[in-house]
């Protein structure tokens, strides 16, 4: 069975310090369900990394559904860290294709900002390997900093190599109201600025923000009579690795980008040259280098090179088109969706400023600790 | 980390990820004690600027991944180096240090880093 988008909401990202995790889950499930016309849901996916900490709340699936006005449905909340919006989304499609869920929701969301500094780096790094990575101190952005560093050792680059990564985000964000940062980069400034984890500085990094983004999803048949432009997922495949940095064979090979992606594409029928555009989880410079990679759009070691040399803003292969995360913002356990939402978009051409021309394959990939999980989705229009 | 999860791990399974056997092979009763000799050489490094809670008064402070003579990565923070000797393929070997403290009247976490050897 074939399983097809028929409804799309999403939230600004940022900090929104006037509602909760439930009114800012329920924000993006409305815009959904009246994107959809449909109120008839049987299963809820909810994706999110931090509400246990942040919140002091879990049990998400049943109190956003309670919340959302959808009481008595089947619902379950996702955990893969940063993955988790993709992984729910897997979940969701899982249901729909086994012809046991007719329609299902989706919704990623986070609330990161209700914590701050060190308590909210300690949270945002529990993603990671606590017995043997997170109790020696490190931290997404160190972990990053430690595969960027031996990046630039093994191939000869500079910081400066990656800038374009950002300045292409931005140049996108700025377009998207509903981004985080909607100021432009230029890359001349981008070896002056602050540090967060040497090499890595705070225009590498991805800010990380409050968000929701939902989903809806129902079978390719059912979608026709619904919506007058389904957009088809005809391809959705998670993958693990190693789970810590240090215990892969190469910790510059994301194992798991290259699994997810092969099998995602195979289920899709399609070859990676067929994609238009591509939603990468851009978390970090490094890790859209190394996501490249491993896909096979660049060779290994020079991933850096699409972004440094060939025109990444309207070239080959549009990426970040909403500003990715580094410019719409990171939402952690949310952005899977928000990449999700943003491709639908593109392919339904309801991308407003951000609109690219002529797409009609597009591929979200959202990625979990340093690789330890990653989730590639096909999504079409006919 | 509490003081049970600290001697657990003197017993939890570890297998030589980078050249090992799959660990899905490994048993109870075929794994083996192995003693690392503790020497080895900085594979990569990154100096922690933002520190998350329980690290804060150690920031600025540098991790690293050291490749160990028999072979495994092993990520680790750095100790006792100045800035300047930081680089990849430095000879390092393995101390014994506080890693936190937790808090006032929190326990006192000691694990391993690495230092300059020579």
């Amino acid at each position: 069975m074939t399983v097809a988008i028929v409804g799309l909401g999403q939230t600004s990202v940022g900090e929104h310090w006037d509602v909760s995790l439930r009114h800012l889950a329920w924000q993006a499930i409305e815009r959904a369900l009246d994107d959809a016309a449909t109120t008839d849901i049987d299963a809820l996916y909810v994706g999110n990394m931090l509400a246990s900490k942040s919140s002091h709340q879990d049990h998400l699936g049943a109190l956003i559904a309670d919340y959302s006005g959808l009481r008595g449905v089947e619902a379950v909340a996702v955990d893969a860290g940063e993955a988790s919006g993709a992984v729910a989304m897997r979940q969701a499609v899982l249901a729909v294709m086994s012809g046991q869920i007719r329609t299902a929701l989706v919704v990623g969301v986070e609330k990161a900002t209700d914590q701050t500094g060190s308590e909210s780096l300690s949270s945002q790094s529990t993603g990671l390997d606590a017995d043997y990575e997170t109790v020696h101190g490190l931290t997404p952005a160190a972990m990053a900093g430690l595969m960027m560093r031996r990046y630039m050792h093994e191939n000869e680059v500079g910081v400066a190599e990656f800038a374009n990564f950002s300045v292409n985000a931005h140049a996108n964000g700025g377009k998207n109201p509903l981004a985080m940062f909607r100021n432009r980069f230029r890359a001349e400034k981008f070896t002056k600025a602050p540090l967060v984890a040497d090499p890595v500085s705070l225009f590498d990094a991805s800010p990380v923000g409050d968000g929701a983004a939902a989903v809806v999803i129902t079978s390719q048949e059912r979608a026709m009579d619904m919506v007058p432009q389904p957009v088809r997922v005809s391809g959705s495949a998670v993958a693990t690795d190693a789970f810590a940095l240090a215990d892969r064979q190469n910790p510059l090979w994301l194992k798991a980008v290259e699994l997810s992606s092969e099998r995602a594409l195979r289920q899709a029928g399609l070859a990676i040259e067929d994609v238009n555009l591509f939603e990468l989880h851009d978390s970090y410079t490094i890790m859209s280098t190394l996501a490249l990679e491993a896909m096979g759009l660049a060779d290994p070691g020079r991933g850096w090179k699409l972004a440094a040399e060939e025109n990444i803003l309207d070239g080959r292969l549009p990426m970040s088109t909403f500003g990715g995360l580094k410019a719409r913002g990171n939402p952690l356990g949310a952005t899977g969706i928000y990449q999700i939402v943003e491709v639908a978009h593109q392919l339904r051409g309801s991308a407003g400023a951000n609109q690219v021309a002529d797409v009609k394959v597009g591929l979200a990939q959202n990625i979990g600790g340093t690789g330890g999980t990653a989730v590639t989705h096909v999504l079409q229009i006919d | 980390m509490q003081v049970a999860k600290h001697w657990r791990m003197k017993a939890q399974r570890y297998y030589m990820g980078q050249d090992g056997v799959a660990p899905a092979t490994t048993t109870q009763q075929n794994a083996e004690d192995f003693q690392f000799n503790g020497r080895g050489e900085i594979y990569s490094y990154s100096t922690v600027y933002d520190a998350p809670a329980g690290y804060e008064g150690q920031a600025p402070y540098t991790v690293a991944l050291v490749k160990l003579q028999e072979g495994p990565l092993v990520t680790a923070q750095l100790t006792d180096i100045d800035e300047d000797e930081l680089r990849i393929g430095l000879p390092v070997e393995m101390t014994t240090r506080k890693l936190l403290t937790e808090g006032e009247e929190g326990m006192i976490v000691y694990g391993y880093k690495f230092r300059p050897s020579f």
